[in-house]
């Protein structure tokens, strides 16, 4: 077959890179091996455009078990036990098929976590999607959800939380990041390892189809008006066949007749096959033609590229085979030998017996191109942090901003979303979606993990240095209010075309603040995604890089909700407020601008702030915590008292440097960074005020819960009085209304 | 022989997904379409000496499993079809 | 006294069943797979949540021809405790052991929520320690949970006080507010004519301890640990 160079284009390689393919087998590739290449050599396989770069991340730490380079990673949680996670995104499937696209994420995230040995217990997203005045992007949301929900109920996992936002940028590249966390035994994790020659390779799960090929091609590529055609590149779940393999690997892992094992992901059995030889330092003979499939005529190029989901591939000890084979025929799954482990690193592809593709596994995984691209700051940064607040027009009333703000979709209640999703099966939830971070007991011991995933995008967009930080901050804090210690991060840095100085400037600039702030807050990144060319007609996503942070409770009972408990109970902010109203929601919405710098963020006052609401929870101080976030203070004090059927009555001082007109909404409505509302008793505010003092955390009494009213007073002046029962009304009903309503023209 | 099985909630159960789907339809401008009943329809492939023995079969099917009698009913049609190629 | 657990491909809630069954009520439980044919010598027999065979063709349709389905019937029939739970009581209605069907949720959407049950029979093995009208807080968590019978099955259900559980709001007043899905007559759950098998679309055994939200389930538990262990509906071996 001979190569040429439109076949090279299509399998998305570059002339250079052919070159090097060319160097690395010391003649012309075979169609398979070729194909072989393109997947593995993707920017989604890949990470060239990268790599470099992720390698400054802290990632090392006592609690770490694993770090980056498995499928998943893995930080030790006490009791023998450890909690392996990790979240990855499936973006641009979900803009091509929604339903599909989503559920296969889940399902692909679930198949990482217990390949590793884990059982998986809670899974989060995080999504974002373009203006919910579009027919499509409500049509893309309810279909994302609806995918989520059908892939991660059925197979009996609980999605416990997350979070959603929106932007026009967003509308041709919905983003969909998933979580998730599974427990293992902290001795027993399981390696996607190929060793021992002669060892059998099996291949079990889900017939081969054609279903994704190319997918990890497609997900290195920008959409156009072509996009529609890619459909066929889509891949259908099946979580029932999941939750098989699921069981049936987690007993086989219980012997100890296993020797690796590797989920077969992006690329299929390709990059299970090179990267599980690559990592034992062995090579991997598989013959094509014993693939179970369920299309006819499928040539070998199609079986190694197919990404039908569900299927893993494993090494079994010699001489263990009966085992193996007969626990996967309980759960009426058939594990078929399809090749053998080899000394010589290379992995070499049969049909029949006849060899189609025999590649040195390194050259496709470690020896993969490396680029550090070229980096230019963007130009639209010097106009676009300015913010004239007078250039806006009189200050709207403090009353409108506060419901306005309660009714846009990024901050009004998602419980429209998180109805659909089960996430109470296997009752180890101790708080619902909805209350701040997700948190899940550990049966058998007395502790629980408590989840966060956070991006404020428009920060990254204005700042890419300080808004990663800012998503470092918040997922961490949010793990601290529930009164738990960030352990481990995980993260998916979304972003356009790498090939882009401006965008590649973004990346590497959120890569360094996304650095800085975890070895200040000393939370190592155990393993995470890269997703790039999130762009439509070249107009890139906001940069969204999203953090995810587990925590560690000692003790499951010192949980700590965002809801105020008693009338009486004193309310304390810790932290400080600043008129700083630079990317926030309020600008957004009342506005339609996306301007400013983002909040000042102190990385150590920020770990003073964490460490106090750790202690004082530990200690059974905090009655409920809540950390500002979109929408400010005023949304914040808000959402604690919703669900709580408690109002509440606060005074707050005025902000500084406020601009003339706007102190009011400055107050109220500015997202300065490391602030938390914490409600206790009068005792329990005594003893909080001298922690804090003591940690150097400014901590201020601000007023009182009770009442049926959301009373807020600036240096003693009213300036917003509102019925909690009419605020929660607007709160919890918007998203209802935008789907419901509609529901008859999606 | 090729049996198709058409099975469909019986006219006395409220049918949700068939209802949302004609009021989309009157959304996209077809207010002439008045109802909808969403159903399952079963190609079933079967190695049967005759239309009546398959006939029997793919009742016998339905029956059984492939519709619940206490909210479904269904119908059956019989050709001749040739073999596909047999997947492995 | 034994619960025993059926496991079918796709069940998921078997663990909590279990769970709640040991480690909070202290008794023997065992999970039995659904091509076993012995109950082992159970005195209550649960079918729990989930999504046996993937919900494929119909809910629950699939998972009646088991091998351990055989074995339930023999049980069921001699007079044995049964509970079906959401997945479980869509089992028991597709092998006739209840009367009845499940539909979508009338909103198409899976719901997952505490919902308010009135417990209207106090005479079933899983109810007799609730004193009648009592409401239970329990979560709901299903999309095909639109309880559905024939006119004159329903009047007879109805008549003869097979409705076990019906959805009512937090008053306990029978409002359509208050139905999570649509089902007739706010069903939800219901019991044979020979009252020992009893399914319901909730999840009592999500509600076992307070720190999940709600320890309203466990009396379904205690109760029929105590129908068994004083002999009220034992099964007739």
């Amino acid at each position: 077959m001979t190569i040429t160079n439109d076949l090279i284009a299509q399998h998305g390689l570059t002339a250079d890179e052919y070159q090097r393919i060319v160097e690395a087998l010391g003649r012309e590739p075979t169609l398979t091996e070729l194909g072989a290449f393109s997947v593995m050599w993707s920017e989604h396989c890949s990470y060239k455009s990268s790599r470099v770069h992720l390698k400054t991340l802290p990632t090392t730490g006592k609690r770490v078990l694993q770090g980056p380079g498995e499928n998943a990673g893995a930080v030790d949680i006490g009791d023998g036990l450890a909690a392996v996670f990790k979240i990855e995104s499936h973006n641009h499937p979900s803009f091509i098929e929604p339903y599909q696209g989503a559920a296969t994420g889940v399902g692909g995230i679930i198949r990482d976590i217990f390949t590793m040995g884990a059982r998986p217990i809670a899974l989060l997203n995080s999504l974002r999607f373009g203006s919910l005045d579009d027919p499509l992007v409500r049509r893309t949301m309810a279909g994302v959800v609806a995918g989520i929900a059908g892939y991660g109920n059925s197979i009996g996992i609980p999605t416990v939380g997350g979070e959603i936002g929106f932007d026009d940028s967003y509308t041709g590249n919905p983003l969909v990041n998933v979580f998730c966390l599974g427990i293992a035994q902290a001795g027993e994790i399981i390696k996607a390892v190929a060793s021992g020659a002669g060892n059998p390779v099996y291949y079990v799960g889900a017939k081969t189809g054609r279903d994704g090929i190319h997918g990890a091609t497609m997900a290195s590529a920008e959409f156009d008006e072509n996009s529609a055609e890619k459909r066929p590149a889509v891949q259908v779940g099946d979580p029932f066949m999941e939750k098989l393999l699921l069981e049936a690997c987690l007993e086989v892992m219980r012997t100890d007749a296993l020797v690796g094992i590797q989920d077969m992901g992006a690329a299929g059995l390709t990059s299970s096959s090179c990267e599980m030889g690559s990592r034992g330092d062995a090579g991997v003979e598989i013959d094509v033609s014993l693939v179970p499939q369920r299309e006819s005529g499928m040539t070998p190029y199609e079986i190694m590229l197919s990404e039908s989901q569900e299927r893993m591939l494993l090494v079994a000890k010699q001489g263990r085979e009966a085992d193996v084979e007969r626990i996967f025929e309980k759960w009426d799954l058939h594990a078929v030998r399809i090749g053998k482990v080899t000394t010589d690193g290379r992995l070499r592809v049969l049909n029949n017996g006849e060899i189609v593709a025999d590649i040195p596994n390194k050259a496709l995984t470690d020896d993969a191109p490396r680029y550090r691209r070229p980096v230019a700051e963007p130009s639209y940064l010097k106009t676009t942090q300015q913010l004239d607040l007078a250039a806006l027009g009189p200050p709207p009333q403090s009353r409108d901003v506060f419901r306005r703000l309660l009714a846009s979709p990024g901050i009004a209640s998602k419980r429209w979303v998180y109805r659909q999703y089960d996430h109470m099966v296997r009752t180890n939830t101790l708080v619902l979606p909805g209350m701040g971070a997700g948190v899940v007991r550990i049966k058998g011991t007395t502790r629980a993990l408590a989840l966060s995933v956070d991006c404020n995008g428009r920060f990254v967009y204005l700042d890419p240095f300080l808004g990663a930080q800012h998503a470092v901050a918040e997922a961490a804090r949010n793990v601290a209010c529930a009164g738990a210690l960030p352990i481990g991060a995980t993260n998916c840095l979304n972003f356009g075309n790498p090939e882009k100085p401006e965008v590649m400037w973004q990346f590497v600039r959120a890569v360094e603040g996304m650095g800085a702030a975890c070895r200040a807050l000393d939370v190592p990144i155990t393993g995470g995604n890269v997703s790039l060319y999130n762009e439509t007609d070249g107009r890139a996503v906001l940069p969204t890089p999203v953090v995810g942070i587990v925590g560690l409770i000692e003790d499951a009972e010192r949980v700590v909700r965002r809801l105020f408990r008693t009338g009486g109970d004193v309310v304390v902010l810790l932290g400080e407020s600043r008129a700083e109203l630079g990317g926030s929601e309020y600008l957004k919405v009342m506005h339609g601008q996306v301007c400013g710098v983002p909040p000042a963020l102190d990385l150590a006052r920020e770990a003073a702030l964490q460490r106090l609401l750790v202690d004082s929870a530990a200690a059974g101080v905090l009655h409920s915590a809540h950390d500002c976030a979109e929408g400010g203070f005023a949304m914040a004090l808000a959402e604690c008292c919703f669900d709580s059927t408690v109002g509440v009555s606060v005074d707050i001082p005025a902000v500084d440097g406020a601009d003339a007109g706007f102190a009011d909404i400055a107050a109220l409505f500015a997202e300065s960074a490391s602030r938390v509302l914490v409600s206790t008793s009068a005792d329990g505010a005594t003893d909080l005020l001298a922690r804090a003092s003591a940690a150097g955390v400014p901590a201020a009494q601000i007023g009182v819960v009770g009442g049926d009213r959301i009373r807020i007073t600036v240096a003693g002046r009213p300036v917003l009085d509102e019925p909690l029962a009419d605020a929660e009304r607007i709160w919890s009903s918007s998203l209802e209304r935008v789907f419901e309503r509609a529901r008859a023209v999606a | 022989m090729r049996a198709r099985v058409f099975v469909t909630l019986k006219p006395s159960v409220f049918d949700p997904q068939g209802t949302t789907v004609a009021e989309a339809l009157h959304t996209l401008g077809y207010p002439s379409i008045r109802d909808v009943r969403q159903g399952k329809y079963f190609e079933l492939e079967i190695d049967a000496a005759s239309a009546e023995e398959a006939r029997r079969l793919a009742a016998e099917a339905a029956d059984r499993l492939l519709a619940n009698p206490v909210i479904e009913s269904y119908r059956i049609e019989v050709e001749a079809a040739a073999r596909p190629e047999m997947v492995r | 006294m034994k619960f025993a657990i059926v496991v079918f491909p796709g069940s998921n809630c078997d663990h909590d069943a279990h769970y709640a069954a040991e480690h909070v009520l202290g008794q023997q439980a065992e999970l039995i797979w659904h091509k076993d044919t012995s109950l082992r010598g159970a005195d209550a027999v649960v079918l729990p949540g989930g999504f046996a065979h993937g919900d494929y063709l119909r809910t629950g349709a699939i998972a009646r021809f088991s091998p351990i389905m055989q074995e339930v019937r023999r049980f069921a029939d001699a007079g044995g405790p049964v509970l079906g739970i959401c997945n479980g009581f869509q089992v028991l209605l597709e092998a006739g052991l209840l009367p009845g069907a499940m539909l979508r949720n009338a909103s198409l959407h899976f719901h997952c929520e505490h919902v308010h049950v009135k417990v209207e029979q106090t005479d079933t093995p899983f109810t007799l320690m609730c004193p009648s009208g009592r409401l239970l807080k329990i979560p709901v968590a299903h999309g095909e949970g639109n309880y559905y019978a024939e006119a004159e099955v329903l009047v007879r259900v109805e008549k003869n006080r097979q409705v076990v559980f019906r959805y009512v709001d937090s008053s306990g007043q029978r409002t359509a507010e208050a139905n999570p899905n649509g089902s007739l007559n706010n069903i939800a759950g219901i019991c044979n004519e020979g009252r020992n098998v009893v399914g319901l679309m909730p999840h009592p055994e999500r509600a076992c301890e307070l720190a999940l939200g709600s320890a309203d389930g466990l009396v379904l538990f205690e109760s029929v640990v105590k129908a068994v262990t004083e002999g009220a509906f034992a099964a007739s071996r």
